[in-house]
């Protein structure tokens, strides 16, 4: 195995990881605020994808004016996600509100390519497909600039939770009752966390959408995305801009290394590896908070 | 009215833990044993083989699942994967000329080997964690079927099950496959009406309702996690067996991918977390509603003229399992067996609305 072959490998892997990390910060966002994981965050990136598309093809405006409208809606459509379904689940167990997040995934991966048709659709952001060179390296310039996107985006989204909004929002994350007590709103805060997912989710689609085009299999982003959110613990923004490197460039050696030998597909099972590793070896990730429970 | 409960008195122990104390539920229950018995000499074949036996065999599965995830109350979204691994272990050992009794088993056993793997994260690990853990077996078992020739033939290819005799009996043709599914149904839904009668069914309704709790009165919540996966896997292994040899008859990695684990959880769920019955319920439901649905789109598309693209018809199955799943957790979490509940509740105590029951 060359060595120049394994460094291109593993830098495209860092750029896809951080694409893939765009739609962990969703899940990580929603886990800070309330405590359970959004099955369904694949499927909104694949609804931000679709939204981004029917907007730019039905009004027929160009792709980066359609991106803002989409992304306005998509946090509309996020709130109300959440004041629709998951504010009727409260006090439920967990167990139950995880399944209704995988009801929704499942609901929204039949419904919208049964409306829009389930051929795949072209988004093209106005990337050019030339690769870039650097120094030896062929790098995937889509890649690259999506990487790049994700990149900023998780900053912003780290400085966020430093404002006098994100404060809020890991106050409730701590303890809902006791922030209640003090006047945050509680379900105010986590129908932002789930606009703000919805937001990430969008950006994502949208991103991958230019690179592979939009159909039901962007909803598959979800298992690479909980395994990134698990490896770098799920209530930590840093740890899934790690995690984010590392499932990437895993993901991507493996497959450049193993798909000769096996004959192809180990993409796909690199996350779920990661994730029964993770799970068996250190449960709370590597920047996750332990809850600790003795009897 | 038809449940009576006027005139029962028990006098011994034994008649006060029966199952179905009431007489009308007694008659109920035997004359459903009596109309599956008696239904395939009834009915057409093709009802019988595309309707009756799936409902069957599914059934069975969604009691699997459910005894982990009612009873215990343990997550698990890769149903679909240990129901593979019983499957294919069964089908290779017939192949190899094991007797099919013996292979099911041994599907059954080696599902809850490796399901023990997987649920071995649920020591560490539980609710959200573990339904991780789980999507993960999911995908991971489906990527070693598909990708080892020796298991599956390759991942485009299928394997014919050979003809197999059950107890004696050859299973050829749509009665006996039938009654071969029946048989393991009736076995599988005794011991899940049994289970929670005894200190096991009880350890796990404690493991289930709070684990530390439930090691605090001394129930060891390691062991009980780990049987209630054992048992449900060996369950899933041998329905995955019965399912290729009665109904699939040849099997390809394709059929036991991740909606076949989504179809189960959602019948779970629309039937009722924890109950046998609402087991069939589910089963039923998820089954058949696609079914209706899109022959009534097409009617509905034939008589008024709708231009109904096929790829919402397509689509319609996955669309209507999520629907179903938030609809009955938002509005029944207790599925289809809590709605036949109040019904019978309203019955018991009719026309005195508000008797206590």
């Amino acid at each position: 195995m060359d060595y120049i072959l394994l460094t291109e490998l593993a830098i495209n892997g860092v750029f896809v990881g951080l694409m893939y990390a765009l739609v962990a910060v969703g899940i990580v966002l929603i886990y800070k605020t309330s405590g359970l994981a959004n099955l369904a965050q694949g499927a909104l990136a694949m609804m931000g994808g679709y939204a981004t598309w029917a907007v730019a093809s039905y009004f027929g405006m160009p792709v980066w004016g359609a991106i803002p409208i989409a992304i306005v809606l998509m946090f509309l459509v996020g709130a109300l996600i959440e004041r629709l379904a998951l504010r009727r689940m409260i006090g439920q167990p967990v167990i139950m509100v995880i399944m209704l997040t995988l009801g929704l995934e499942i609901m929204l991966r039949g419904l919208l390519p049964g409306i829009f048709g389930s051929a795949v659709k072209r988004l093209d952001l106005g990337i050019p497909n030339a690769p870039i060179f650097l120094g030896d390296f062929l790098i995937n310039r889509s890649i690259l600039i999506g990487g790049t996107i994700s990149l900023a985006m998780i900053c912003v989204a780290l400085v966020f939770f430093n404002s006098k909004l994100g404060v809020m929002m890991r106050a409730v994350s701590d303890d809902q009752t006791a922030s209640w007590s003090v006047g945050i709103r509680v379900e105010r805060a986590i129908a932002i966390a789930w606009g703000l997912s919805s937001v990430m989710a969008t950006v994502a689609g949208v991103l991958w959408g230019a690179t592979q085009g939009i159909d039901w299999s962007l909803s598959l982003l979800l298992i690479k995305a909980l395994a990134i959110a698990i490896l770098g613990g799920l209530d930590s923004i840093p740890g899934v801009l790690i995690a984010g490197v590392i499932v990437g460039v895993a993901e991507s050696l493996a497959s450049g290394i193993l798909d000769p030998l096996v004959g192809g597909g180990t993409r796909d099972i690199v996350a779920s590896v990661i994730i029964l590793l993770t799970l068996l070896v250190k449960p709370h990730g590597l920047f996750g908070r332990e809850h600790i429970e003795r009897v | 009215m038809l449940y009576r409960r006027a005139g029962i008195r028990h006098t011994r122990y034994q008649d006060e833990r029966q199952l179905w104390p009431l007489p009308f539920d007694k008659g109920l229950v035997v004359a459903i044993a009596v109309l599956l018995v008696i239904a395939p000499f009834v009915v057409g074949p093709l009802y019988l083989s595309s309707y009756l036996l799936p409902w069957i065999i599914w059934s069975t599965a969604a009691l699997g699942l459910n005894f982990l995830m009612g009873t215990a109350g343990q997550i698990h979204l890769g149903y679909g994967a240990v129901m593979a691994i019983g499957a294919y272990t069964a089908v290779h050992l017939v192949l190899a000329g094991v007797p099919f009794e013996i292979a099911m088993i041994a599907g059954g056993l080696m599902s809850a080997v490796i399901g023990i793997i997987f649920g071995a994260a649920a020591l560490r690990v539980k609710g959200l964690y573990l339904a991780m853990a789980t999507l993960a077996m999911q995908y991971i078992v489906d990527f070693v079927i598909s990708h080892f020739p020796a298991i599956s033939g390759g991942s485009l290819a299928s394997i014919a099950v050979p003809p197999v005799s059950f107890l004696g009996v050859p299973v050829v043709g749509d009665i006996r496959t039938y009654f071969v599914a029946l048989i393991i149904c009736a076995i599988v839904t005794l011991f899940m009406l049994n289970v929670q009668r005894t200190s096991f069914g009880r350890a796990l309704a404690a493991v289930r309702e709070k684990d530390y709790a439930a090691e605090v009165i001394g129930v060891s919540t390691f062991k009980y996690k780990l049987l209630a996966f054992w048992t449900s896997s060996f369950i899933g292994g041998v329905v995955g067996a019965v399912l290729a040899v009665c109904y699939l008859r040849s099997i390809s990695p394709d059929q036991f991918h991740i909606e076949l684990s989504i179809q189960l959880v959602a019948m779970v769920i629309v039937g009722g977390l924890g109950s046998v019955l609402g087991s069939f319920f589910g089963a039923g439901l998820i089954l058949f509603a696609p079914i209706i649905l899109n022959n009534l789109i097409g009617a509905m598309a034939s008589t008024f003229g709708l231009a109904i693209s096929t790829d919402l018809r397509a689509h319609v199955p996955l669309v209507l399992y999520g629907a179903l799943i938030i609809g009955f957790l938002l509005w029944e979490p207790l599925g289809l067996a809590k709605i036949y509940n109040n019904f019978r509740n309203y019955l018991l105590v009719w026309p005195f609305r508000h008797a206590q029951r």
